[in-house]
């Protein structure tokens, strides 16, 4: 029913929604703790910028990432000058665009469970002995723990879903760039309906299947 | 007090509407009650020795140890002091049990001569819950939770930031006798917030009286009550609180006799056996003056006592006057007939009449 390309598609999204939910949780997370703590005046802007893909075209997005990636862009020379090439058109290229765009998804949840927590808890964790580390990850990270799942299943799910970044910076070569969604894409440009039909089926069932699991997580605090 | 045993603090904390400008020394043992109006900086004074509020300036020498030293730039972390702390609302973490709540602070302390944490567990009578999760306490049992996690931590100082206050009367009275025990069983020094002034007789040694971010009076509680020039917020139920031992029962007539410096007086009989201490409170208004020893009164208690002091009562018709008792404070709220009639004048020998003393606990 799949072809090997096909498989090569999935394969290729799974691995790049993984990839990129895991560097967003670690990139994510202290600039969630910071917009969730800091009384910053550059706070609203920072939120801004990260809450951008939200609203922008993926095409814009994606076409100003490859300028910036690109062999005459900042980002470009840097990656040249360390002897890297330049990322467009490469699965590295993809994983740093996918960052960008999926980044709200990740940090508003966070920023959100954070805030909820309040300096409360730390307090009292000092009074305890324990150093601001410390208390991060004995009281913050369990407390927040429905934030964190949240987080990743929306990160991961998001990626799944892009299109439009992926064509800007990606383009659609087997098994470098090509995912799924831009698989269909092809499938239905060259009227396959039939393997249209099986991507883009799977595609909604794991979708619903990630929300139902989102929306009918009981609660919010396993401990309660 | 050497300065080892004391504890210096002087801080300076500035926001909008609010300046907290205190210079204090306070003694290294017994309960302090910081005592004061809501925003007359109790909590922020409390948060400074904590090192919780990060905008203080000032110096903290604790026995010895400088804690805070802003002019040297100096200031450790809350989690580098020696201390427990107890906050208003219950502040256990929800997502670990009482046990492991309990062991939070202690396994971080690398200090050999830890208090037991079966002792803490049973000075607060919280054996029965350790398996429990915090969401499944009662709000009088979270705070005995708490009180025993930061004594777990064997503190050299013990912060209590008004934990009494977010629960009913009757939780309170349920803790009450936990926080005496606490009092009588522990060396350290304790600082406790309060603006229940019951509290504060029951608990504390010295009481330090804020208003405004300042400090308006600071000392012993026997003297610092019996201060007839503090502002009437604090004496509109005016009176001194006696510290006595259980000397006496008279089993015919069903009454205690209560010895203390100066004197003694006779209440209803008490369950306390002999020897016990007992604190208990005369109110100004309970206290009248004789020139003589009265004769045929129904009243039990009168004490030779010498006239200190006189002031301003709450009312023009009245007066209080302050009493010496053998060494023991008395005030007296009188009237200003009275007062005239009698010819009260300083260091004249006199009697008061004790209506009613009020036993704390």
């Amino acid at each position: 029913m799949l072809s090997d390309v096909d498989f090569a598609a999935v394969w290729l999204t799974l691995k790049l929604a993984t990839t990129t939910t895991v560097i967003l949780l670690i990139v994510g997370t202290p600039i969630a703790w910071w917009l969730a703590r800091t009384r910053s005046k550059w706070k609203g802007a920072i939120g801004a910028v990260v809450a951008l893909p939200l609203v922008l075209p993926p095409t814009v997005l994606g076409f100003y990432l490859l300028i910036a990636l690109g062999p005459h862009g900042l980002i470009g020379q840097l990656t040249q000058s360390l002897g890297w090439g330049v990322l467009p058109f490469t699965f590295v290229g993809l994983v740093v665009a996918s960052v960008f765009y999926s980044m709200p998804f990740v940090v508003q949840p966070l920023q959100q469970a954070f805030e909820v927590i309040g300096t409360r808890p730390l307090e009292v964790a000092a009074t305890l002995r324990a150093s601001p580390w410390d208390a991060f990850f004995s009281v913050v990270l369990p407390l927040a723990k429905p934030g964190f799942i949240t987080a990743s299943i929306l990160g991961f799910a998001h990626t799944v879903g892009e299109f439009g970044v992926v064509l800007m910076i990606g383009g659609n070569i087997p098994e470098k760039t090509q995912v799924v969604s831009v698989q269909i894409y092809n499938h239905v440009e060259a009227l396959e309906y039939a393997e249209a039909h099986v991507l883009a089926g799977g595609m909604l069932l794991f979708s619903f299947l990630v929300l139902l699991a989102l929306y009918s997580r009981k609660g919010t605090n396993a401990w309660k | 007090m050497t300065p080892d045993e004391a504890i210096h603090a002087r801080f300076q904390v500035i926001w909008p509407g609010f300046t907290l400008e205190i210079d204090l020394k306070l003694p290294g043992r017994g309960v302090t009650a910081l005592f004061g109006h809501s925003g007359s900086g109790k909590t922020t004074l409390l948060r400074c020795l904590a090192g919780l509020e990060r905008q203080s300036t000032g110096l903290l020498n604790f026995k010895g140890d400088v804690w805070q030293d802003s002019a040297r730039g100096i200031c450790r972390p809350t989690y580098q002091r020696p201390l427990g702390y107890v906050f208003q609302e219950a502040s256990l973490f929800p997502h670990l049990s009482v046990w492991k709540n309990l062991n939070y602070g202690r396994k971080r302390v690398n200090n050999k001569h830890k208090v037991s944490l079966d002792q803490a567990v049973a000075l607060l009578g919280i054996g029965h819950l350790l398996d429990r999760m915090p969401g499944r306490l009662s709000g009088g049992e979270r705070q005995r939770v708490a009180i025993a996690r930061a004594l777990a931590t064997s503190p050299e100082l013990l912060l209590m930031d008004e934990p009494l206050a977010a629960l009913d009367l009757k939780r309170k009275n349920e803790i009450l006798p936990y926080l005496e025990r606490l009092h009588d069983e522990l060396e350290i020094p304790v600082f406790y917030v309060s603006h229940a002034p019951d509290e504060i007789a029951r608990l504390a040694d010295h009481v330090v009286l804020l208003s405004e971010g300042r400090v308006v009076a600071a000392g012993g509680l026997q003297e610092t009550l019996a201060r007839l020039d503090l502002p009437t917020a604090f004496t509109e139920d005016a009176g001194v609180v006696i510290e006595a031992v259980v000397a006496d029962h008279d089993e015919t007539y069903h009454l205690t006799r209560l010895d203390f410096t100066g004197g003694s007086v006779v209440v209803a009989r008490r369950p306390e056996a002999l020897g016990c201490r007992l604190r208990f409170r005369v109110h100004a208004r309970d206290v009248s003056l004789t020139l003589t020893r009265a004769e045929g009164t129904s009243i039990a208690n009168l004490l030779p006592a010498t006239v200190t002091e006189v002031a301003d009562a709450d009312t023009p018709a009245h007066a209080l006057v302050r009493l010496d008792a053998g060494g023991t404070p008395l005030i007296a709220r009188i009237t200003r007939r009275s007062l005239a009639h009698l010819d009260v004048t300083l260091n004249k020998p006199m009697w008061a009449q004790i209506k009613a003393v009020a036993l704390l606990g």
